[in-house]
């Protein structure tokens, strides 16, 4: 783990692609002012970096020529007074790009619109180990804020030396340093103005705490909408290098499938074609991407094909495929859950099921690569910028200070765009056609050739005495994954184990990782766990939670939505779930209909209440925490990829569904705003709630307990 | 030889190379350059490529280029007159109605073409309509908000 990621511990979870060694960042502090101007830049030093680098004396001294390698954030003020910060983090919609330069505007105490963000381009920003995991606002906004501070406190020190007075009676406010005895004042720009100055420093300087925030906290709308509303926006699919081709790829029939054969004879005579084939990789490059298809057409290719599982033994599969040992890593054990299956009054044993779920991010993956004297430049969508670049250095044999990878504001990733196969295979195409090469996956190739959400089992064994206390827990999770698998609430006897199985189809991140999956196991079962006590869905969670945060957004979305709830029509039901997961909170209550005829399925009302510390940008909050509620009711009611003998069966949007305006329900987003906790992310864990406040309610309003992810791909045929 | 292909797209006549059978959606963006109508599946069923033909929305990725030369072509880079956006336009910016906004371009244009036909929709036929329309960031209040503060925009000023 980079130290750019802290100490913070991102549990084991092990389809997580695991973050790149750390490597050094090349740019020369001469070059830095070559690029941005003359000014002031501040450098922010991971802690731990820090102390590292102290054993090596000399290294890290201001006036070298280098910039340190293990900087994690820096910012800079130019002579006109613009501020420029720098983070390794991507935007793929979470809406980052505003909510950084209104902490850098807050603490530099600038007005926001002088503030710009220079994100995920490796020869730019600092080292990063992607943008997952919820990592940005919890990491990346204290050490923006804490190389700010340190900008401000220089500026002070620069006005004090102009002035030849104390710094410490001067005043940084409205972007100037002002002198409360005499009244005079500098600006921010004039202090810069001639300047050359980088300071480093550790980054442990005080910031400032969200009670008086006065930039941050604000619903500023995203930076750059103009463009995204009329279409001006450059996406990594948008780009359009001059002599840039098209490229495409030969995929195998199935997963696993090896290219015995290969000729392409027919694809000589096409004017402007290369057709380039190295191991199994086949592609070409045309002039437009019809040509290239068409090129891709004519080779003559035989694949050899290995038999695979197909969906409907997944499950089967799991269970039998697990490890027979489980990592201490994905074990934990309290007291004894045999004792405490002996004492309950009610005990109840359950297995859940959840599918392999694609993201289809509506920008599909894409890159546009060119090489220039031996050096590779890849645009692409992607979430792991450094990741790519050290992929692709590795693959064509470069030095990573030869390859240099830019990411533009993407079109959504939900955890699905960590890999670089988009800009391989661009850059292999490029190195052969000698022009930069274009290659956007079709709709059919990300249903395909990306990678899922992991499928799952999971099995609860559980107790509670008569009174609704729980006894003992056993959880166990085979294959999806360890996120939010440990439970929050109060249980003296418990045991929780991983076990893991050999992949069966690609998998990888996803928006909330495994924590949907265990989050819809566990809140499922402690429904049930309320009917056998014939206790209140609510009370008997409240009765077992001692977390104050945990209490307090199910009480916000409990009083919001009406709970407990009567029943006024036939088919009509009502569910809660809650949990916690990555430093922030989440309760959800659902409303569904039945039609008990037609089976049909409708979510009519949700309301959720979110809380992750203190609120940087309520609007995009929002955003995201509605985003995650109608993204999450496809995998609770319908979305599964499905697939046979390694080939994916549902590869469209046609044959996938994924949620659409019908799907929608009236939502209700609470925003819990804890300014006294420092912030969390906000990405992935309010989609964690979604299914199983759902499956709760479709339980109250039909009776049937829906233990497998998708709940109705179907509708509800037999309720 | 057949009379070389030309599209007025956004008032501009523009002559056109690609082959009369490509879908619109690739002149458009590859040919000529307007890159802000979008790629999404290729298959007519995400509408990220909605554009509007004759003023109705149509998904430019299903349509043969020959097919959409007779009448005007409005893309998203053609509703913006003279620095001013057209009120759809700013009802999603007001509303932030987009996260990616990979999906916006094909969503304004839909709702543009939705208002043309119906200028006071309900609630129901604003879902009806862009039913066709995936945003996978699951923005859909914020835009139903969006097209209904449009509707307000264009009847009270007229537009």
């Amino acid at each position: 783990m980079n130290d750019i990621e802290g100490k913070v511990i991102i549990e084991p979870e092990r389809y997580e692609f695991r973050a790149a060694p750390f490597h050094q960042f090349e740019l020369a502090r001469r070059d830095f002012f070559k690029i941005l101007g003359a000014g002031i830049a501040v450098f922010a030093i991971a802690k731990d970096a820090f102390a590292t680098q102290e054993t090596a004396p000399g290294h890290r001294s201001f006036h070298n020529e280098e910039l340190p390698k293990d900087i994690s954030a820096w910012l800079h003020i130019g002579e006109d007074g613009s501020v420029t910060g720098f983070t390794g983090k991507a935007e793929i919609g979470q809406n980052i790009r505003t909510a950084l330069a209104q902490t850098i505007a807050d603490e530099l105490r600038v007005p926001f619109e002088s503030v710009r963000m220079v994100t995920a381009d490796t020869a730019l920003t600092p080292f990063d180990a992607g943008t997952f995991g919820s990592r940005t606002t919890p990491t990346i906004t204290p050490q923006l804020r804490r190389v700010a501070a340190a900008a401000r406190d220089i500026l002070v020190e620069a006005a004090a030396k102009e002035w030849n007075v104390a710094p410490a009676g001067l005043v940084a406010a409205g972007a100037k340093v002002t002198d409360p005895v005499s009244g005079r004042s500098l600006k921010y720009a004039e202090l810069a103005r001639g300047k050359t100055l980088a300071q480093n420093l550790p980054a442990e300087d005080p910031i400032t705490p969200a009670t008086h925030w006065t930039i941050a906290g604000k619903a500023i709308p995203k930076v750059d909408g103009r463009a995204f509303v009329t279409g001006r926006h450059q996406y990594t699919t948008d780009l359009r290098p001059v002599g840039m081709l098209y490229g495409k790829v030969l995929r195998p029939p199935s997963f696993g499938a090896t290219l015995t054969s290969f000729r392409q004879d027919e694809t000589k005579a096409m004017p402007g074609v290369f057709v380039v084939r190295d191991g199994d990789f086949v592609g070409a490059a045309a002039p437009t991407e019809r040509e290239a298809q068409a090129a891709l057409g004519a080779v003559k290719a035989d694949w050899k094909e290995v038999p695979q599982i197909s969906s409907k033994e997944l499950f089967d599969y799991l269970k039998r495929n697990a490890a027979a040992k489980t990592d201490n890593r994905f074990r934990t054990q309290k007291g004894s859950v045999e004792e405490g299956l002996a004492s309950a009054a009610h005990r109840l044993d359950a297995t859940y099921t959840v599918a392999f779920i694609a993201h289809a991010p509506l920008e599909p993956r894409a890159a546009v690569a060119q090489w220039a004297d031996g050096k590779l430049t890849v645009w692409t969508g992607t979430q792991r910028p450094f990741a790519n670049r050290d992929e692709l250095a590795d693959i064509f044999h470069l030095p990573e200070s030869s390859v240099r990878v830019i990411v533009p504001d993407t079109g959504s990733a939900y955890g699905g765009k960590h890999t670089s196969d988009a800009a391989i295979e661009a850059a292999r195409l490029a190195r052969a056609a000698g022009h930069p090469v274009k290659v956007v996956w079709t709709r059919e190739e990300e249903f395909t050739w990306a990678y899922f959400r992991p499928a799952g089992v999971i099995e609860v064994k559980s107790g509670i005495a008569g009174d609704g206390t729980l006894t003992a827990w056993e959880f166990h999770n085979y294959h999806s994954g360890m996120s939010g698998i440990d439970t929050p609430y109060v249980v003296a006897n418990q045991r929780t184990e991983y076990h893991t199985v050999p992949l069966i189809l690609r998998s990888g991140s996803y928006r909330g990782l495994a924590a949907t999956a265990n989050h819809f196991a566990r809140e499922t079962h402690m429904d049930a766990l309320a009917s056998a006590a014939k206790m209140d869905p609510l009370d008997f969670r409240m009765k077992n939670i001692s977390d104050s945060r945990l209490r307090a957004v199910l009480e916000a979305a409990a009083k919001s939505f009406g709970w407990p709830s009567k029943k006024t029509q036939a088919g009509q039901g009502f569910g809660v779930a809650c949990g916690n997961e990555k430093g922030s909170y989440v309760a959800a209550f659902a409303e569904v209909a039945v039609d008990k005829n037609s089976g049909t399925v409708r979510v009519v009302r949700m309301v959720e209440a979110f809380e992750c510390g203190a609120i940087v940008n309520p609007d995009g909050l929002r955003n995201q925490v509605v985003g995650a509620m109608v993204q999450g009711l496809g995998g609770a009611l319908f979305e599964a990829i499905e697939f046979e003998n390694g080939r994916i069966k549902n590869p469209h949007f046609a044959s996938y569904r994924v949620p659409r305006f019908r799907d929608v329900p009236e939502i209700e987003a609470i925003l819990l705003d804890r300014k006294d906790i420092p912030s969390a992310g906000a990405g992935e864990t309010p989609i964690m709630a979604v299914a199983p406040a759902i499956g709760n309610a479709l339980f109250d309003a039909t009776g049937v307990r829906l233990n497998n992810l998708p709940m109705v791909p179907n509708g509800l045929r037999s309720a | 030889m057949a009379k070389p292909l030309e599209l007025e797209v956004n008032g501009k006549r523009y002559p056109v190379s690609y082959p009369a059978d490509t879908p619109l959606l690739y002149v458009l963006r590859d040919e000529l350059g307007l890159t802000g109508t979008k790629y999404g599946c290729g298959e007519g069923q995400c509408g990220a490529c909605t554009v509007l033909i004759g003023g109705a929305p149509r998904r430019s990725c299903q349509i043969p280029v020959s097919a959409a030369a007779a009448k005007p072509i409005t893309t998203i880079e053609g509703l913006e007159k003279d620095g001013r956006l057209n009120p759809v336009q700013e009802a999603f910016l007001d509303a932030g109605a987009f996260q990616c906004a990979y999906c916006t371009s094909g969503m304004i244009m839909s709702s543009v073409g939705l208002l043309q036909t119906n200028p006071n929709p309900s609630q129901a036929e604003i879902v009806q309509f862009l039913q066709g329309n995936v945003c996978r960031c699951g923005t859909h209040p914020r835009i139903i908000e969006a097209v209904q503060q449009a509707a307000k925009l264009l009847q009270e000023h007229g537009r």
